[in-house]
């Protein structure tokens, strides 16, 4: 439905990338239920066959984690579902989340040959297919696991960068316990990426997984409170800990009235309707606001998930509000284009400067300035400038911050010798290694990169993997002076 | 889970006060005096931050203490010793900075005084003269305070009725101490209503008295991550559950910080009602 048409059509393929079926745009405004209904095996077999599987197949390179994608996309062809399911699981855990939440366009899509003169393989469909094939008829094995390494490695964090370590790292015969803080695993799955956009059964179902595969998975366990590193590796016998605890506090844009009454930050918001299932109030007892004049403030994913769940909470004006222009937008395309059609309203090139109160102290406007883009900046992008006299009132009842998070203080503030940077995040090595400044402990995904993509993330867990076995076995460490 | 070893019933009166005596370990082993823990009572709970009132390592045990205000607070009434509590995370937040000031003045009101009793404690073994000042509505609604007696070096009550010692309210009481008594106060803790606070912190403030004040505000996460409970402390943005719960009270906007906690009124009233029916009918 929100394919693009094209005026050029490549020799090869004859078939056009297949569109994804969805729920109609304005029904679906107004409910929690997954937005995109996934392809048929028909539609998976034609857009499979699309493929080129070209000698030097560009995708793979263009894929985090490296996911063989000309083989899986063969078995495809060849109707071996299983098999190509097998063939994702060889580079990455979760193909049934990545498949629905991968910036494909950005990544293996952007590089696909056929997107050169036309329209790129829909990788990311098919390889979400393949992962819903096997959930919904059964069949393929659990990972083998090697033999006991005796070795203990302690996890901070259930998001995708903790599943991804803990999985690669259990199959190398590794004794693995996660440690999350919240009640619920998944981190970032299952309190900020919406149930329309990410049903939470499909996380549940990933985390069984691991559990089968012998990962004790530790609730409600704050490192950093109950437990410090230190206690871990000392006390508790563990040989190395992988940090990934995620995004830290929200930022706030540091304009007057932003403690207001109606200020949330996406967050909060988000955390409140997905984890908590506040939709839901009051057979979930989480309570959740639902406003009519909702402004979200931000671009990225986060911003277009929270301003698509004010929608769904009954939001009759529902607004991105966005300084630079929609070239910019860091959101992946296809939220943006969902969330055009469910009605988002897109103020561009408009900067928030202040949240305007009532006379009970919520929140009745928020005051903006148009922008214009000016010369780049150390992004690379266009510098928005404020246009003079541009002043006008958003009238609103609610803001939703949406502009990124800084770092969590929890585990700096009880562990000793771990290196933090400039911008607060835990400073390593290089992403690669994910070897901290403290002898034995890892870190990886948003604590170390700041707000990033589920994959990204999961791509660090991979690495810290590799970086924990590798030490396991030769014990080095490295030096920040050795390598300055 | 997190068995209910002991139950006890502080007060009948509505809005009932309850307390739980819980098989914690690990919690009750890395607590200190100042922390919380958030619970929930059941897969469609949501996440209450509650303070630890006491707790006794080598049982295992910590003690937390609730007014059954809300839907998910009567609904944790209604459990029963043996009964299970599903999550509990903790302990979290900042532990109070214990050291030796001289005299300390540890201020409970209502319920605030339960998690006053852990602080009051660490300050008494630090080696502090600890006057605690303890305020109640009435005498039913007075909880902990042998705890209090134990913990503290002098215990002072006030009750705004007058049904039982002293009728007024701490912060008469706490007044007298320093302008009539003329007590030298080193340090003052006060944990109970904002509003109790705010006027607890303008006697201290023209003595210059320091003051710790620890915040109640609302929490979703409560480990740094969703920025519900923020406040402003000194001008700048502070979040409760990982800054605090403990700040300077002479810098709190307590104005503000009452005013975020009005948000969810409405929806919890509407909860609480439908809890009632519920429980009519479960009854």
């Amino acid at each position: 439905m929100s394919e693009e048409t094209k005026d050029e059509k490549p020799k090869k393929p004859k078939v056009p990338r297949q569109g994804m079926p969805e729920q109609d745009a304005h029904e679906r405004a107004r409910n929690f239920k997954e937005v995109t209904l996934g392809y048929t095996e028909e539609q998976a077999l034609l857009e499979a066959s699309r493929c080129l599987q070209c000698k030097k197949p560009f995708c793979i390179s263009g894929c985090p984690v490296g996911i063989d994608i000309k083989s899986f996309i063969g078995l495809i062809t060849s109707k071996d579902y299983l098999g190509a399911l097998g063939k994702i699981k060889e580079s990455s855990l979760l193909p049934a989340v990545c498949g629905r939440v991968c910036p494909q366009e950005m990544q293996c899509e952007k590089v696909c040959v056929l997107g050169k003169k036309g329209d790129s393989v829909a990788i990311g469909r098919l390889e979400r297919f393949v992962a819903d094939f096997q959930a919904k008829h059964g069949g393929g094995e659990l990972p083998k696991v090697a033999p006991s390494t005796g070795k203990k490695i302690a996890i901070v964090g259930a998001g995708p960068s903790g599943l991804t370590a803990a999985f690669d790292l259990t199959v190398m015969g590794h004794k693995v316990t996660v440690f999350e803080a919240l009640h619920k695993a998944g981190g970032v799955l299952v309190y900020g990426i919406p149930e329309f956009r990410l049903p939470k059964a499909i996380v549940e179902r990933e985390v069984k997984v691991l559990e089968q595969m012998g990962v004790e998975i530790k609730l409600n366990y704050v490192i950093g409170k109950i437990k410090t590193i230190d206690q871990l590796m000392q006390e508790d016998g563990f040989d190395a800990v992988y940090v990934c605890n995620g995004a830290g506090l929200p930022w706030f844009m540091g304009i007057p009235g932003e403690n207001l009454n109606g200020v949330f930050s996406a967050n909060e918001f988000l955390t409140r309707s997905n984890l908590m299932k506040a939709f839901d109030f009051p057979n979930y007892e989480t309570p959740i606001k639902r406003f009519k004049n909702v402004a979200v403030v931000g671009g990225g994913n986060v911003a277009m998930d929270s301003v698509r769940t004010a929608l769904r909470l009954g939001a009759d004006n529902a607004y991105i509000v966005y300084r630079r222009s929609k070239d910019e937008l860091p959101a992946r395309k296809e939220e943006v284009e969902h969330a055009g059609h469910e009605g988002v309203k897109f103020k561009l090139l408009t900067a928030p400067v202040k949240v305007l109160a009532n006379d009970q102290g919520w929140v009745k406007g928020l005051e903006c300035l148009e922008m214009e883009l000016g010369e780049p900046d150390e992004s690379g992008r266009r510098r928005p400038v404020a246009k003079k006299g541009s002043e006008f009132v958003l009238d609103v009842d609610a803001v939703i911050v949406s502009i990124g998070t800084s770092s969590n203080p929890l585990l700096f503030q009880t562990t000793p010798g771990l290196g933090q940077t400039k911008k607060g995040y835990i400073e390593v090595e290089n992403e690669d290694t994910c070897r901290t400044t403290k002898k034995g402990v890892f870190a990886g995904g948003d604590i170390v990169t700041g707000s990033a993509t589920v994959i990204l993330a999961m791509g660090a867990g991979r690495g810290a993997a590799r970086g924990i076995d590798k030490y396991l076995k030769d014990g080095e460490w490295w030096s920040k002076e050795a390598s300055a | 889970m997190y068995e209910i070893l002991k139950k006890v019933s502080w007060s009948d009166q509505e809005p009932k006060i309850t307390e739980f005596v819980l098989n914690a370990p690990e919690i009750a082993k890395a607590h200190k005096a100042g922390q919380f823990v958030i619970i929930i009572n059941g897969e469609t709970g949501e996440r209450i931050p509650l303070t630890i009132a006491d707790k006794d390592e080598k049982a295992g045990t910590i003690s937390i203490l609730f007014q059954e205000v809300g839907a998910s607070t009567m609904m944790l009434g209604a459990m029963k010793e043996g009964d299970k509590i599903l999550h509990i995370a903790g302990p979290l937040g900042k532990p109070t900075h214990i050291e030796k000031v001289g005299t300390v003045v540890c201020v409970g009101g209502g319920v605030g005084i339960a998690p006053v009793h852990p602080i009051a404690k660490a300050m008494k073994d630090a080696g502090n003269k600890v006057i605690s000042i303890l305020g109640a509505r009435n005498k039913s609604l007075l909880i902990y305070e042998d705890k209090m007696r134990s913990a503290s070096t002098e215990v002072r009550i006030t009750t705004d009725d007058g049904s039982y010692v002293k009728k007024g309210f701490v912060t008469d009481e706490l007044k007298g101490m320093l302008e009539v008594e003329k007590i030298p106060v080193d340090l003052v803790v006060v944990i109970g209503p904002p509003i109790m606070m705010k006027f607890v912190c303008k006697v201290t403030e023209p003595h210059k008295i320091k003051t710790y004040a620890s915040l109640n505000t609302i929490m979703v996460d409560g480990t740094g991550m969703c920025g519900a409970c923020r406040v402003t402390v000194g001008g700048k943005t502070k979040f409760v559950c990982v800054d605090g719960p403990e700040f300077d009270g002479h810098e709190v906007d307590y104005d503000e910080m009452m005013a975020r906690q009005r948000q969810y009124l409405p929806e919890e009233k509407a909860a609480v009602d439908i809890c009632k029916k519920k429980m009519c009918h479960t009854a």
